[in-house]
């Protein structure tokens, strides 16, 4: 129902480009959902295709009944964001998919922490303690207050954006955007 | 998983509502202002649920057009993930299709939802149709949701083109609202 983002980007969330440029693509995901997955390699390109125009962010949304693995590893993602590399935990929770149906265990989440050189024991005791949980509850809550229904869900410098999100036409949306500016 | 999960995103188009609307039938629905009609239906093969037990608490009515189908499990299991939210504001959630009972029975466990489901089965969508619900060109409920106030009376419908699963930010603000006029807290 709502088209308009509810809450801005700030301090909290995971961005990735320039803060002055043109165009903000926000999307709330969720690691397990194959659509997101889907989207992962079209955000690579239409990033490296917009270059210093766009602003990426991702935000948590875990269905957990049906992904029970989702909230985990938006968890193991904020952890390796506090060792400043949220970046590669996400591309490699999506990418890692292609390994099989167990990618998002907890003994996969720890290995992917070593292989970023980060302290794989933090990230264990980070999700005993569910360290990481209370935020990305609030980013699901925060996509609910937006009228975020499903996974992916994309908004264009704050406005919700329900067209095609194949390479092409997504770019197209970007690229209108940023002109608009 | 979602109903944005095509690319093409043609599931969220709104070529349903016909009038223009961003909505579905909004305008068929019973309004605002109005007493809920009460009525009594299946949550189980041998329990039933009725409506006016809930006074003194709100009550979220979700009508959707059929267990099962892709957006509809979306969107319940969406409701199942922010049923906290709703119950922090003291109501209570209640999805109603024309599925029977055993039907909803399987549907609820195989998604494990945590709310009833009721089965407007027999006379086949006489709820529904009392609120306004009801699509009589292809025999299931309208994807409509109601929020009902403590004392019975519709604070807010809407309904949502068939295919496009309505989210839940209207009800949390129709439900927000509730609390805002004088009265107080309400029971619960």
């Amino acid at each position: 129902m709502s088209t308009r983002l509810r809450s801005p980007v700030g301090e909290n969330d995971y961005v990735r480009g320039p803060d002055d440029a043109p165009v903000t693509l926000v999307e709330y995901g969720d690691y397990e959902c194959p659509h997101c997955a889907r989207a992962f390699p079209i955000i690579e390109e239409v990033s490296a295709r917009l270059g210093d125009q766009l602003r990426f962010v991702y935000r948590d949304f875990p269905l957990r009944e049906a992904h029970p693995r989702a909230e985990p590893a938006a968890e193991a993602a904020a952890w390796a964001g506090e060792g400043g590399k949220f970046w590669e935990m996400h591309d490699t929770l999506f990418e890692r998919r292609a390994d099989g149906p167990a990618w998002l265990d907890d003994d996969r989440l720890l290995e992917y922490a070593s292989e970023l050189g980060l302290d794989a024991s933090g990230l264990e005791s980070a999700l005993e303690d569910e360290r990481y949980l209370a935020g990305v509850r609030a980013s699901f809550i925060g996509g609910v207050r937006s009228g975020v229904n499903g996974t992916p869900t994309f908004f264009i410098n704050g406005i919700r954006y329900d067209g095609s999100w194949e390479t092409a036409p997504l770019l197209r949306a970007l690229e209108e955007a940023a002109a608009s500016r | 998983m979602s109903v944005n999960s095509d690319p093409n995103g043609t599931s969220r188009s709104h070529s349903e509502s016909g009038g223009g609307q961003a909505g579905g039938h909004t305008e068929r629905l019973l309004q605002p202002g109005t007493v809920a009609p009460d009525f009594t239906l299946h949550s189980t093969p041998d329990q039933t649920v009725t409506l006016s037990e809930f006074r003194g608490q709100p009550v979220i009515l979700a009508f959707y057009p059929a267990d099962w189908s892709p957006v509809c499990g979306d969107q319940m299991a969406l409701y199942n993930e922010i049923l906290p939210e709703f119950r922090k504001l003291g109501a209570e959630l209640l999805g109603i299709s024309v599925d029977g009972s055993w039907c909803h029975a399987a549907f609820r466990e195989a998604r494990n939802l945590q709310f009833p489901l009721l089965s407007d089965f027999e006379p086949k969508g006489e709820v529904c149709r009392k609120f306004g619900a009801y699509r009589d060109e292809d025999g299931i409920a309208e994807r409509a949701l109601f929020v009902i106030d403590a004392k019975g009376t519709i604070a807010w419908s809407y309904c949502s083109p068939v295919g496009v699963n309505p989210g839940a930010d209207g009800i949390l603000e129709a439900l927000e609202g509730l609390h805002e006029p004088a009265g107080g807290e309400q029971g619960q």
